[in-house]
Protein backbone atom coordinates (compact mmCIF):
# COMPACT_ATOMS: atom_id res chain seq x y z
CA UNK A 1 0.00 0.00 0.00
CA UNK A 2 2.76 2.22 1.13
CA UNK A 3 4.69 1.49 -2.23
CA UNK A 4 1.48 2.45 -4.14
CA UNK A 5 0.82 6.16 -3.14
CA UNK A 6 4.51 6.69 -3.44
CA UNK A 7 3.94 5.56 -7.00
CA UNK A 8 0.69 8.08 -7.35
CA UNK A 9 3.03 10.99 -5.27
CA UNK A 10 5.84 10.61 -8.53
CA UNK A 11 2.75 10.38 -11.14
CA UNK A 12 1.49 13.27 -9.63
CA UNK A 13 4.93 15.06 -9.46
CA UNK A 14 5.14 13.89 -12.85
CA UNK A 15 1.95 15.64 -14.06
CA UNK A 16 2.43 18.66 -12.28
CA UNK A 17 5.74 19.63 -13.91
CA UNK A 18 4.40 18.47 -17.43
CA UNK A 19 1.62 21.07 -16.68
CA UNK A 20 3.94 23.87 -15.46
CA UNK A 21 5.32 23.54 -19.20
CA UNK A 22 2.01 23.49 -20.97
CA UNK A 23 1.51 27.05 -22.29
CA UNK A 24 5.20 26.55 -23.55
CA UNK A 25 5.31 24.57 -26.83
CA UNK A 26 8.15 25.78 -29.33
CA UNK A 27 8.53 26.48 -32.58
CA UNK A 28 9.78 22.98 -33.25
CA UNK A 29 6.60 21.88 -31.55
CA UNK A 30 4.63 23.72 -33.84
CA UNK A 31 6.71 22.42 -37.01
CA UNK A 32 6.53 18.82 -35.64
CA UNK A 33 2.62 18.56 -35.60
CA UNK A 34 2.31 20.49 -38.85
CA UNK A 35 4.72 17.96 -40.08
CA UNK A 36 2.42 15.10 -38.35
CA UNK A 37 -0.88 16.01 -40.14
CA UNK A 38 1.16 17.49 -43.54
CA UNK A 39 1.87 13.43 -43.61
CA UNK A 40 -1.85 12.35 -42.86
CA UNK A 41 -3.07 14.80 -45.65
CA UNK A 42 -0.46 13.25 -47.96
CA UNK A 43 -1.09 9.70 -46.98
CA UNK A 44 -5.12 10.25 -47.65
CA UNK A 45 -4.34 12.11 -51.04
CA UNK A 46 -2.19 8.87 -51.63
CA UNK A 47 -5.10 6.75 -50.69
CA UNK A 48 -7.75 8.76 -52.09
CA UNK A 49 -6.23 8.71 -55.89
CA UNK A 50 -4.67 4.93 -55.82
CA UNK A 51 -6.43 2.07 -55.87
CA UNK A 52 -4.98 0.63 -52.56
CA UNK A 53 -8.83 0.22 -50.75
CA UNK A 54 -10.44 -0.60 -53.73
CA UNK A 55 -11.57 -3.81 -55.24
CA UNK A 56 -12.35 -2.80 -58.81
CA UNK A 57 -9.71 -0.63 -59.47
CA UNK A 58 -12.17 2.79 -59.00
CA UNK A 59 -10.87 5.17 -57.00
CA UNK A 60 -12.16 7.96 -55.51
CA UNK A 61 -10.34 10.83 -57.11
CA UNK A 62 -11.79 9.57 -60.35
CA UNK A 63 -15.35 10.90 -59.30
CA UNK A 64 -13.89 13.56 -57.02
CA UNK A 65 -11.16 15.26 -58.31
CA UNK A 66 -9.52 17.47 -55.46
CA UNK A 67 -11.72 15.48 -53.44
CA UNK A 68 -14.53 17.83 -54.91
CA UNK A 69 -18.12 17.73 -54.29
CA UNK A 70 -17.92 16.22 -50.70
CA UNK A 71 -19.14 18.72 -48.83
CA UNK A 72 -17.48 18.01 -45.27
CA UNK A 73 -18.23 21.49 -44.25
CA UNK A 74 -22.08 20.49 -44.20
CA UNK A 75 -21.79 17.06 -41.93
CA UNK A 76 -23.50 15.78 -39.98
CA UNK A 77 -26.54 16.11 -41.81
CA UNK A 78 -29.32 14.13 -42.21
CA UNK A 79 -28.54 11.74 -44.98
CA UNK A 80 -32.43 10.92 -46.97
CA UNK A 81 -30.94 7.77 -48.54
CA UNK A 82 -30.09 6.70 -45.07
CA UNK A 83 -32.92 7.70 -42.97
CA UNK A 84 -30.84 9.65 -40.46
CA UNK A 85 -28.56 12.09 -39.41
CA UNK A 86 -24.92 10.61 -40.81
CA UNK A 87 -21.38 11.65 -40.41
CA UNK A 88 -18.54 12.31 -42.93
CA UNK A 89 -16.85 9.03 -42.40
CA UNK A 90 -20.02 6.92 -42.91
CA UNK A 91 -20.39 8.51 -46.17
CA UNK A 92 -16.84 7.40 -46.99
CA UNK A 93 -17.71 4.04 -46.82
CA UNK A 94 -20.78 4.00 -48.85
CA UNK A 95 -18.45 4.79 -51.59
CA UNK A 96 -16.45 1.94 -50.62
CA UNK A 97 -19.06 -0.21 -50.61
CA UNK A 98 -20.75 0.96 -53.88
CA UNK A 99 -18.23 2.33 -56.42
CA UNK A 100 -15.55 0.92 -54.87
CA UNK A 101 -16.94 -2.65 -54.31
CA UNK A 102 -14.77 -2.76 -51.42
CA UNK A 103 -14.85 -3.31 -47.58
CA UNK A 104 -16.05 -0.30 -45.42
CA UNK A 105 -13.62 0.64 -42.68
CA UNK A 106 -13.50 1.60 -38.51
CA UNK A 107 -14.06 5.21 -38.27
CA UNK A 108 -10.94 5.35 -36.39
CA UNK A 109 -9.08 3.83 -38.83
CA UNK A 110 -5.95 5.58 -39.34
CA UNK A 111 -6.35 5.35 -43.22
CA UNK A 112 -9.96 6.99 -42.21
CA UNK A 113 -8.77 9.80 -40.68
CA UNK A 114 -6.00 10.16 -43.17
CA UNK A 115 -9.02 10.05 -46.25
CA UNK A 116 -10.94 12.62 -43.99
CA UNK A 117 -7.98 15.06 -43.11
CA UNK A 118 -7.61 14.85 -46.88
CA UNK A 119 -11.09 15.33 -47.75
CA UNK A 120 -11.19 18.50 -45.13
CA UNK A 121 -7.62 19.76 -45.80
CA UNK A 122 -8.83 20.21 -49.68
CA UNK A 123 -12.17 22.48 -48.13
CA UNK A 124 -9.99 24.59 -46.03
CA UNK A 125 -11.57 28.21 -45.58
CA UNK A 126 -14.77 27.35 -46.34
CA UNK A 127 -17.45 27.77 -43.45
CA UNK A 128 -18.88 25.64 -41.81
CA UNK A 129 -22.33 24.28 -42.51
CA UNK A 130 -23.50 21.26 -40.44
CA UNK A 131 -26.73 19.84 -41.83
CA UNK A 132 -27.10 22.10 -45.01
CA UNK A 133 -28.06 20.72 -48.19
CA UNK B 1 -50.78 22.11 -96.74
CA UNK B 2 -49.64 24.65 -98.89
CA UNK B 3 -48.81 27.59 -96.17
CA UNK B 4 -44.79 27.96 -96.46
CA UNK B 5 -42.99 29.00 -93.26
CA UNK B 6 -40.01 31.66 -94.22
CA UNK B 7 -37.65 30.49 -91.13
CA UNK B 8 -37.34 33.24 -89.00
CA UNK B 9 -41.22 32.86 -88.10
CA UNK B 10 -40.62 29.00 -88.07
CA UNK B 11 -37.92 29.24 -85.18
CA UNK B 12 -40.00 31.91 -83.37
CA UNK B 13 -42.94 29.83 -83.51
CA UNK B 14 -41.55 26.51 -82.00
CA UNK B 15 -40.01 28.70 -79.50
CA UNK B 16 -42.94 30.24 -78.23
CA UNK B 17 -44.65 26.41 -78.69
CA UNK B 18 -42.09 25.19 -76.52
CA UNK B 19 -42.19 27.30 -73.84
CA UNK B 20 -46.02 27.02 -73.61
CA UNK B 21 -46.45 23.83 -73.98
CA UNK B 22 -43.11 22.15 -73.21
CA UNK B 23 -43.14 19.86 -76.25
CA UNK B 24 -39.77 18.40 -76.64
CA UNK B 25 -37.88 20.09 -79.67
CA UNK B 26 -38.06 16.64 -81.76
CA UNK B 27 -41.91 16.76 -81.63
CA UNK B 28 -42.46 20.43 -82.70
CA UNK B 29 -39.92 20.46 -85.69
CA UNK B 30 -41.61 17.29 -87.13
CA UNK B 31 -44.90 19.43 -87.00
CA UNK B 32 -42.91 22.09 -88.87
CA UNK B 33 -40.16 22.00 -90.03
CA UNK B 34 -38.85 21.33 -93.83
CA UNK B 35 -37.42 17.64 -93.75
CA UNK B 36 -34.23 18.54 -95.69
CA UNK B 37 -32.98 21.22 -93.57
CA UNK B 38 -33.71 19.47 -90.09
CA UNK B 39 -31.88 16.32 -88.91
CA UNK B 40 -30.93 14.91 -85.58
CA UNK B 41 -27.99 12.79 -84.62
CA UNK B 42 -27.60 10.61 -81.05
CA UNK B 43 -24.28 11.56 -78.50
CA UNK B 44 -23.30 8.96 -76.91
CA UNK B 45 -20.02 9.99 -74.20
CA UNK B 46 -17.54 9.08 -72.00
CA UNK B 47 -18.10 5.57 -70.76
CA UNK B 48 -14.90 4.96 -69.68
CA UNK B 49 -14.56 0.93 -69.65
CA UNK B 50 -13.20 -0.23 -67.25
CA UNK B 51 -11.18 -3.42 -66.92
CA UNK B 52 -10.59 -5.25 -63.64
CA UNK B 53 -8.65 -8.44 -64.48
CA UNK B 54 -9.15 -10.98 -67.11
CA UNK B 55 -12.94 -10.59 -68.71
CA UNK B 56 -13.72 -8.15 -65.38
CA UNK B 57 -15.13 -4.77 -66.05
CA UNK B 58 -16.43 -2.39 -63.98
CA UNK B 59 -19.90 -3.00 -63.38
CA UNK B 60 -21.12 0.21 -62.79
CA UNK B 61 -19.51 1.85 -66.36
CA UNK B 62 -20.60 -0.81 -68.53
CA UNK B 63 -24.08 -0.50 -67.26
CA UNK B 64 -24.19 3.20 -68.31
CA UNK B 65 -22.99 2.43 -71.90
CA UNK B 66 -25.30 -0.51 -72.20
CA UNK B 67 -28.22 1.90 -70.97
CA UNK B 68 -27.44 4.06 -73.12
CA UNK B 69 -26.61 2.41 -76.33
CA UNK B 70 -30.39 0.20 -75.45
CA UNK B 71 -31.82 3.78 -75.27
CA UNK B 72 -30.28 5.31 -77.96
CA UNK B 73 -32.07 2.43 -80.22
CA UNK B 74 -35.41 2.96 -78.97
CA UNK B 75 -34.99 6.45 -80.49
CA UNK B 76 -37.84 6.97 -83.05
CA UNK B 77 -38.03 8.54 -86.08
CA UNK B 78 -33.89 6.82 -86.02
CA UNK B 79 -31.30 9.49 -85.73
CA UNK B 80 -29.28 9.76 -89.22
CA UNK B 81 -26.25 8.79 -87.26
CA UNK B 82 -24.20 8.31 -83.53
CA UNK B 83 -21.37 10.44 -82.43
CA UNK B 84 -19.10 8.76 -79.58
CA UNK B 85 -17.70 11.32 -77.89
CA UNK B 86 -14.24 9.76 -76.62
CA UNK B 87 -12.95 8.10 -73.60
CA UNK B 88 -14.23 4.40 -74.33
CA UNK B 89 -11.74 3.33 -72.41
CA UNK B 90 -10.62 4.40 -68.83
CA UNK B 91 -6.70 3.48 -68.90
CA UNK B 92 -7.00 2.64 -73.41
CA UNK B 93 -6.24 -0.96 -72.99
CA UNK B 94 -7.04 -3.32 -75.79
CA UNK B 95 -9.57 -5.55 -73.75
CA UNK B 96 -10.80 -2.25 -72.50
CA UNK B 97 -11.69 -1.12 -76.05
CA UNK B 98 -12.63 -4.33 -77.42
CA UNK B 99 -15.09 -4.59 -74.35
CA UNK B 100 -16.59 -1.03 -75.33
CA UNK B 101 -16.46 -1.34 -79.18
CA UNK B 102 -18.63 -4.89 -78.32
CA UNK B 103 -21.01 -3.11 -76.48
CA UNK B 104 -21.38 -0.12 -79.10
CA UNK B 105 -21.54 -3.06 -81.71
CA UNK B 106 -25.42 -3.04 -80.24
CA UNK B 107 -25.50 0.22 -81.89
CA UNK B 108 -28.03 0.72 -85.04
CA UNK B 109 -26.72 3.09 -87.74
CA UNK B 110 -23.56 4.57 -88.41
CA UNK B 111 -21.21 5.38 -85.79
CA UNK B 112 -18.40 8.11 -85.84
CA UNK B 113 -15.84 8.10 -83.19
CA UNK B 114 -13.93 10.77 -81.39
CA UNK B 115 -11.06 10.20 -79.56
CA UNK B 116 -10.39 10.68 -75.77
CA UNK B 117 -7.36 11.12 -74.02
CA UNK B 118 -8.00 7.81 -72.24
CA UNK B 119 -8.12 5.99 -75.64
CA UNK B 120 -5.42 7.54 -76.58
CA UNK B 121 -2.30 7.59 -74.26
CA UNK B 122 -1.37 4.00 -73.53
CA UNK B 123 -0.66 3.37 -77.47
CA UNK B 124 -0.73 6.79 -78.70
CA UNK B 125 -4.32 5.56 -80.45
CA UNK B 126 -2.94 3.06 -82.66
CA UNK B 127 -5.30 0.58 -81.02
CA UNK B 128 -8.28 2.47 -81.41
CA UNK B 129 -7.34 3.51 -84.94
CA UNK B 130 -7.35 -0.34 -85.99
CA UNK B 131 -11.20 -0.31 -84.31
CA UNK B 132 -12.56 3.10 -85.47
CA UNK B 133 -10.26 4.74 -88.11
CA UNK B 134 -8.59 8.18 -88.32
CA UNK B 135 -8.05 10.37 -85.31
CA UNK B 136 -9.24 13.59 -86.93
CA UNK B 137 -11.50 13.67 -89.88
CA UNK B 138 -14.90 15.88 -91.55
CA UNK B 139 -17.91 14.60 -93.54
CA UNK B 140 -20.47 16.20 -94.92
CA UNK B 141 -24.55 15.52 -93.95
CA UNK B 142 -27.51 17.31 -95.26
CA UNK B 143 -25.62 20.80 -95.95
CA UNK B 144 -23.65 20.68 -92.80
CA UNK B 145 -20.07 20.10 -92.61
CA UNK B 146 -18.68 18.16 -90.08
CA UNK B 147 -15.53 18.04 -88.55
CA UNK B 148 -13.65 15.66 -86.12
CA UNK B 149 -10.61 16.65 -83.61
CA UNK B 150 -8.24 14.50 -81.85
CA UNK B 151 -8.21 17.93 -79.28
CA UNK B 152 -6.37 15.89 -76.66
CA UNK B 153 -3.14 15.78 -77.77
CA UNK B 154 -0.41 17.33 -75.96
CA UNK B 155 3.70 19.14 -75.51
CA UNK B 156 5.39 16.46 -77.76
CA UNK B 157 7.83 15.97 -74.33
CA UNK B 158 5.42 15.12 -72.31
CA UNK B 159 4.27 12.42 -74.76
CA UNK B 160 7.53 11.07 -75.94
CA UNK B 161 10.47 12.05 -73.49
CA UNK B 162 8.90 12.41 -69.80
CA UNK B 163 8.01 8.70 -68.88
CA UNK B 164 9.56 5.38 -68.62
CA UNK B 165 6.73 3.67 -69.87
CA UNK B 166 3.14 3.78 -71.71
CA UNK B 167 1.20 2.03 -68.92
CA UNK B 168 2.47 4.97 -66.95
CA UNK B 169 2.25 7.65 -69.33
CA UNK B 170 -1.46 6.82 -69.21
CA UNK B 171 -1.65 6.36 -65.76
CA UNK B 172 -0.32 9.75 -65.07
CA UNK B 173 -2.96 11.50 -67.85
CA UNK B 174 -5.96 9.31 -66.44
CA UNK B 175 -6.14 11.35 -63.31
CA UNK B 176 -8.06 14.32 -63.64
CA UNK B 177 -6.75 16.27 -60.94
CA UNK B 178 -3.12 14.66 -61.41
CA UNK B 179 -0.96 17.87 -61.40
CA UNK B 180 1.62 15.92 -63.67
CA UNK B 181 -0.96 15.72 -66.30
CA UNK B 182 -0.28 18.31 -69.37
CA UNK B 183 -2.82 20.72 -71.19
CA UNK B 184 -4.57 19.13 -74.54
CA UNK B 185 -3.93 21.07 -77.12
CA UNK B 186 -5.49 20.45 -81.04
CA UNK B 187 -1.78 20.95 -82.21
CA UNK B 188 -0.38 22.81 -85.08
CA UNK B 189 -0.48 19.97 -87.55
CA UNK B 190 -4.13 19.61 -87.21
CA UNK B 191 -4.92 23.01 -86.86
CA UNK B 192 -2.55 23.24 -90.43
CA UNK B 193 -5.40 20.61 -91.32
CA UNK B 194 -8.56 22.41 -90.01
CA UNK B 195 -7.38 25.09 -92.18
CA UNK B 196 -6.77 23.52 -94.98
CA UNK B 197 -9.83 21.49 -95.00
CA UNK B 198 -12.22 24.73 -93.92
CA UNK B 199 -10.85 26.76 -97.41
CA UNK B 200 -12.97 24.67 -99.87
CA UNK B 201 -16.30 25.44 -97.27
CA UNK B 202 -18.92 28.23 -97.87
CA UNK B 203 -18.88 30.71 -95.08
CA UNK B 204 -22.48 30.45 -94.83
CA UNK B 205 -22.10 26.46 -94.59
CA UNK B 206 -23.27 25.38 -91.19
CA UNK B 207 -19.80 23.91 -89.10
CA UNK B 208 -20.71 21.04 -86.71
CA UNK B 209 -17.17 20.81 -85.13
CA UNK B 210 -16.75 17.54 -82.35
CA UNK B 211 -14.41 17.27 -80.20
CA UNK B 212 -13.38 15.60 -77.08
CA UNK B 213 -11.97 18.67 -74.86
CA UNK B 214 -13.84 21.99 -74.69
CA UNK B 215 -12.29 24.19 -77.51
CA UNK B 216 -12.33 26.87 -74.88
CA UNK B 217 -10.46 27.86 -71.42
CA UNK B 218 -12.63 26.87 -68.41
CA UNK B 219 -9.99 25.53 -66.24
CA UNK B 220 -6.75 24.26 -66.60
CA UNK B 221 -6.58 22.40 -63.12
CA UNK B 222 -8.66 19.59 -64.54
CA UNK B 223 -8.32 19.55 -67.85
CA UNK B 224 -11.43 21.43 -68.55
CA UNK B 225 -9.34 23.34 -71.52
CA UNK B 226 -7.56 23.41 -74.64
CA UNK B 227 -4.12 24.91 -75.25
CA UNK B 228 -4.32 26.19 -78.27
CA UNK B 229 -8.11 26.99 -78.27
CA UNK B 230 -8.30 30.74 -79.39
CA UNK B 231 -5.91 29.17 -82.74
CA UNK B 232 -8.90 27.01 -83.39
CA UNK B 233 -11.56 29.29 -82.81
CA UNK B 234 -9.90 31.71 -84.65
CA UNK B 235 -10.02 29.05 -87.67
CA UNK B 236 -13.51 28.55 -86.78
CA UNK B 237 -14.18 32.72 -86.67
CA UNK B 238 -15.21 33.59 -90.68
CA UNK B 239 -18.38 30.83 -90.31
CA UNK B 240 -21.56 32.40 -90.08
CA UNK B 241 -22.97 28.74 -87.94
CA UNK B 242 -20.35 26.95 -85.75
CA UNK B 243 -21.38 24.52 -82.85
CA UNK B 244 -18.77 22.52 -81.52
CA UNK B 245 -20.16 19.76 -79.29
CA UNK B 246 -17.22 17.97 -76.68
CA UNK B 247 -17.23 15.50 -73.86
CA UNK B 248 -14.77 15.21 -71.11
CA UNK B 249 -16.10 17.01 -68.81
CA UNK B 250 -19.27 14.83 -67.33
CA UNK B 251 -21.52 17.75 -66.71
CA UNK B 252 -23.70 20.04 -69.00
CA UNK B 253 -22.04 22.91 -69.85
CA UNK B 254 -22.97 25.52 -72.33
CA UNK B 255 -21.34 29.34 -74.23
CA UNK B 256 -21.22 31.56 -76.71
CA UNK B 257 -17.92 33.33 -78.13
CA UNK B 258 -18.20 35.15 -80.80
CA UNK B 259 -20.09 33.11 -83.34
CA UNK B 260 -19.12 29.55 -81.98
CA UNK B 261 -21.66 28.01 -79.80
CA UNK B 262 -20.10 25.44 -77.24
CA UNK B 263 -22.62 22.86 -75.40
CA UNK B 264 -21.24 19.70 -73.88
CA UNK B 265 -21.99 16.41 -73.43
CA UNK B 266 -23.14 14.02 -70.54
CA UNK B 267 -20.48 11.06 -69.20
CA UNK B 268 -22.39 7.78 -69.14
CA UNK B 269 -20.21 6.44 -66.24
CA UNK B 270 -20.31 8.88 -63.94
CA UNK B 271 -20.49 12.62 -63.31
CA UNK B 272 -18.01 15.27 -62.53
CA UNK B 273 -18.36 18.24 -59.76
CA UNK B 274 -18.10 22.23 -61.53
CA UNK B 275 -15.10 23.72 -61.10
CA UNK B 276 -15.85 25.97 -58.64
CA UNK B 277 -16.76 23.59 -56.37
CA UNK B 278 -13.66 22.99 -55.70
CA UNK B 279 -12.75 25.79 -52.71
CA UNK B 280 -9.02 26.16 -54.24
CA UNK B 281 -9.38 26.80 -57.36
CA UNK B 282 -9.85 29.70 -59.95
CA UNK B 283 -11.72 29.01 -63.09
CA UNK B 284 -13.83 30.33 -65.96
CA UNK B 285 -17.11 28.11 -66.03
CA UNK B 286 -18.79 29.41 -69.07
CA UNK B 287 -21.26 32.31 -67.58
CA UNK B 288 -24.33 30.87 -69.50
CA UNK B 289 -24.37 27.39 -68.36
CA UNK B 290 -26.96 26.17 -65.47
CA UNK B 291 -25.59 24.14 -63.84
CA UNK B 292 -26.80 20.37 -64.00
CA UNK B 293 -28.50 18.90 -61.08
CA UNK B 294 -27.43 16.18 -58.62
CA UNK B 295 -30.90 14.80 -57.34
CA UNK B 296 -29.23 11.03 -55.61
CA UNK B 297 -25.59 10.23 -55.15
CA UNK B 298 -26.89 7.03 -54.06
CA UNK B 299 -28.74 6.29 -57.24
CA UNK B 300 -26.13 4.61 -59.55
CA UNK B 301 -26.99 6.90 -63.28
CA UNK B 302 -27.15 10.01 -60.85
CA UNK B 303 -26.16 12.91 -63.21
CA UNK B 304 -24.86 10.82 -65.96
CA UNK B 305 -27.06 10.50 -68.99
CA UNK B 306 -26.23 10.67 -73.28
CA UNK B 307 -27.69 13.19 -75.89
CA UNK B 308 -30.03 13.70 -78.83
CA UNK B 309 -29.29 16.54 -80.81
CA UNK B 310 -31.72 18.06 -83.50
CA UNK B 311 -29.69 20.23 -86.45
CA UNK B 312 -32.38 22.67 -87.89
CA UNK B 313 -31.42 25.53 -90.48
CA UNK B 314 -27.74 24.59 -89.07
CA UNK B 315 -28.16 25.28 -85.14
CA UNK B 316 -28.24 22.62 -82.61
CA UNK B 317 -30.71 21.63 -79.75
CA UNK B 318 -28.86 19.49 -77.37
CA UNK B 319 -31.70 16.89 -75.56
CA UNK B 320 -30.06 15.74 -72.30
CA UNK B 321 -31.48 12.43 -71.08
CA UNK B 322 -30.87 12.40 -68.08
CA UNK B 323 -32.10 9.50 -66.66
CA UNK B 324 -34.11 10.06 -62.67
CA UNK B 325 -33.66 13.76 -63.47
CA UNK B 326 -35.60 15.63 -65.19
CA UNK B 327 -34.45 15.77 -68.93
CA UNK B 328 -33.19 19.30 -70.12
CA UNK B 329 -32.51 21.11 -73.66
CA UNK B 330 -29.93 23.32 -74.57
CA UNK B 331 -30.43 25.02 -77.71
CA UNK B 332 -29.46 28.12 -79.76
CA UNK B 333 -31.70 31.06 -79.46
CA UNK B 334 -32.21 33.21 -82.49
CA UNK B 335 -32.71 35.85 -80.31
CA UNK B 336 -29.79 36.26 -77.85
CA UNK B 337 -27.70 34.47 -80.43
CA UNK B 338 -26.15 32.25 -77.37
CA UNK B 339 -27.53 28.64 -76.41
CA UNK B 340 -30.03 28.33 -73.74
CA UNK B 341 -31.62 25.96 -71.58
CA UNK B 342 -35.78 26.21 -72.76
CA UNK B 343 -36.75 25.10 -68.41
CA UNK B 344 -33.89 26.60 -66.99
CA UNK B 345 -32.51 30.66 -66.85
CA UNK B 346 -30.65 32.27 -64.40
CA UNK B 347 -32.03 34.86 -62.84
CA UNK B 348 -29.94 37.41 -63.91
CA UNK B 349 -29.46 35.58 -67.71
CA UNK B 350 -29.66 38.27 -69.71
CA UNK B 351 -25.64 39.13 -69.47
CA UNK B 352 -23.54 40.06 -72.87
CA UNK B 353 -21.84 36.05 -74.04
CA UNK B 354 -18.30 36.16 -72.79
CA UNK B 355 -15.70 36.81 -75.94
CA UNK B 356 -12.77 36.15 -74.19
CA UNK B 357 -11.18 34.54 -71.31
Amino acid sequence: MKFISIVICAVLVVGASTAAHADEFTQEDLDRWSKQFDGVVKQGRTLWTTPELSKNGVVCGQCHPNAANTHPETYPKFQKQLGKVASLWEMVNWCLRNPLEAEPLAADDPRMTALLAYITWERRGVKLEPGKH
Amino acid sequence: MSIIYDRRRFLKTTTLAAGATALPMTLVELAFAKPADNFSFAYISDSHIQQIKGAQFVRNWDRGLIRAVAEANLLSPRPDFVIFGGDLAQMGSKPELDHGAEMLSKLNGKVYHVMGEHDYYLDLGEYWSKLFGKHYYSFDHKGVHFVVLNSILTYDEWTFDRWPTAERRMAEMAGLDNPNGSPFMVGQKQRAWLKKDLSRIEKSTPIVVLSHSPLQKIYKGWNFWTEDAEQVQALLAPFDKVTVLYGHVHQIQYNQIGNISFTSAMATAWPWPYPETYAQAQQMLPKLTVHMNRADPFFERDATGWQLIDIHTGRASVNYNLYNNAARTVAFDEHSGQPKDLSYQETDGRIAPQVHY
